[in-house]
């Protein structure tokens, strides 16, 4: 309001550091990197990707991280959605449990958390036993090593960044909304599509944006829950860097895992500046 | 109420608690196992002991990588909640075009794949010649760090009116305690939840300290790793229990200054 008149406004100035901080230790590595993948000896070339696109392992790869990725991210979504909502309603010490089940399985690390899966997903498991016990199955599952064992893991990892955008935007939303749109003759499944919904899509947009990514760069879990038998991406590129020290295909790999990274960003801006618009 | 409203509610509650069993889930059998008499994790155990406990200390390794853990997740945090805030500050407030990129440009971090980011400075540092792994994981750290807090923070400040700074100056506060006393205090709840974010987070990390430990400097998630690699016992259950622990503490410290629900707005 007060003294804002253009050119005079320095508050960009504070951005500075931050910015710049990311700009020398951030962007320009990823800059370098992307070159580098480019550089063979001597000449700059694509080379590097077109090897890599040539060989139907390499798809094989893509295929497992961006089929567990889509998974991981519909399964979060199917129960983070409604579990949101049961953070929102509840009230006194159950949603004290709620936001307490969100928040400390963080303080146990990822590495520690999928080898607690693996001791319950295991044959002779708590799963099992339990599933055994109640007569679900008459044998013990294959859980652990599979690729349901691994998006078992990956949602519990993962679903507190789908549920946290999610509750935010519930909390903002006006409850006497829905109630206002039934008064008005609105059936309950018109109030969830046409009021509920709208309201909640861009906590949905951030959420689906987390876990998405999050899922197709995870490293510590597929490596884990399944092993070396099951490639994804990332670990491709840990292989290629830590083990073969081939460091072109590592920044081939790289590039590409950046490059899915990067869409996934810029697809979630666009939609949410797109919902903001509509709004 | 309705059929369909009642069957809303219902799946909305079980699915709900469920969730909370789920996610819990790790955690029981963490606690669980460290308290197991036997090495081999059968649960229930034939026995409980504090054996793995006893060990803990006894053994090398562990204690060093969690002070150095702990280090190195303050000194990140402290430096992203002062550049976070400074850059929350100046995309909220400030009239320049080009904010929207910059806000997202430092909350990306988040979403990169962490091995890439880690190569990446990994290589950087390496060409100019910088070697130190001490101050080579606090960069990186910065990096994964620094989203929680302007996320947060942006978030609590668009709801703020600057204009609270100026009265404060009209009544005789010089600028930066203005600040100090009208801005840190609406901001402390966006602090301890971005601030406790980013510590579990930088606690938690692995990909990126993979590409920038050496033999003396190995973070705790690395050392566990390799731990479970060479010999898995559940010396790392006792461990994180006391993680746990840790957090359970912190999170009642919290729940007394700012209460849970202010914690998730992530």
């Amino acid at each position: 309001m007060n003294r804002s008149g253009a050119g005079k406004d320095r508050t960009w100035l504070l951005a500075v550091p931050g910015v710049s901080y990311l700009t020398v230790l951030y962007a320009i590595p990823l800059g370098l990197l992307l070159l580098a993948s480019f550089r063979l000896p001597g000449s700059f070339t694509v080379a590097a990707y077109v090897e890599f696109f040539g060989d139907p392992f390499n798809w094989y790869i893509i295929w497992n991280t961006v089929r567990t990725a889509l998974l991981t991210t519909a399964i979060s979504l199917l129960i983070g959605y409604p579990a949101a909502f049961a953070l929102a309603w509840s009230k006194g010490w159950l949603q004290a449990v709620f936001l307490i089940s969100l928040i400390l399985p963080l303080s146990v690390g990822i590495v520690v958390k999928a080898f607690a899966w693996t001791i319950v997903l295991r044959s002779d498991g708590v799963l099992n036993q339990l599933l055994l016990f109640i007569g679900v199955t008459d044998e013990p599952i294959r859980l652990i090593f599979t690729e349901a064992g691994l998006i078992f893991g990956a949602v519990n990892v993962f679903v507190p960044f789908m549920i946290m955008p999610i509750y935010s935007v519930i909390r903002l939303m006006d409850p006497k909304l829905p109630e206002a749109a039934s008064t008005l003759g609105a059936g309950p499944l018109q109030v969830f599509w046409k009021v509920i919904v709208p309201l909640t899509i861009p906590g949905v947009i951030a959420g689906i944006a987390f876990v998405f990514s999050l899922a197709l760069a995870m490293y510590v879990i597929p490596t884990l829950l399944v092993g070396e038998r099951f490639m994804t991406l990332s670990q491709q590129i840990a292989r290629s860097y830590l083990y073969l020290r081939n460091e072109t295909l590592g920044s081939t790999v790289a590039v590409v895992l950046l490059c899915f990274s990067l869409i996934v960003i810029i697809a979630s801006q666009w939609l949410a500046g797109k919902v903001r618009a509509n709004a | 109420m309705t059929y369909t409203e009642r069957l809303a509610r219902a799946i909305v509650w079980i699915v709900g608690i469920s969730v909370c069993i789920y996610l819990m889930a790790p955690l029981f059998v963490t606690v669980a196992v460290s308290f197991a008499d036997s090495a081999v994790f059968n649960l229930p155990p034939p026995s409980w002991s504090f054996r793995w406990y006893d060990g803990l200390l006894a053994k090398r390794g562990f204690l060093p990588s969690l002070s150095l853990s702990v280090q190195i997740a303050l000194i990140s945090t402290g430096i992203s909640l002062v550049l976070g805030t400074l850059t929350a500050i100046a995309v909220v407030k400030g009239r320049f075009p080009g904010r929207q990129a910059i806000s997202t440009f430092v909350v990306s971090p988040l979403m990169m794949p962490g091995l890439v980011v880690g190569i990446a400075l990994l290589q950087f540092l390496r060409e100019i010649g910088y070697r130190d792994a001490y101050t080579g994981l606090i960069l990186g750290h910065v990096i994964v760090t620094l989203p929680f807090v302007m996320r947060t923070v942006q978030a609590s400040l668009s709801l703020f009116d600057f204009n609270l700074i100026d009265a404060a100056r009209t009544l005789g506060l010089s600028y930066p305690k203005a600040v100090l006393k009208v801005l840190v205090p609406i901001l402390s709840p966006a602090y301890l939840s971005s601030g406790l974010f980013a510590f579990l987070a930088s606690m938690d990390n692995y990909p990126i300290s993979i590409f920038l430990t050496d033999a003396r400097n190995k973070t705790l998630p690395i050392q566990i790793l390799e731990y479970l690699e060479v010999r898995p016992d559940p010396t790392i259950a006792a461990i994180s229990t006391l993680l746990i622990l840790l957090t359970i503490i912190v999170l009642v410290i919290s729940d007394r200054l700012v209460g849970l629900r202010r914690m998730t707005d992530l």
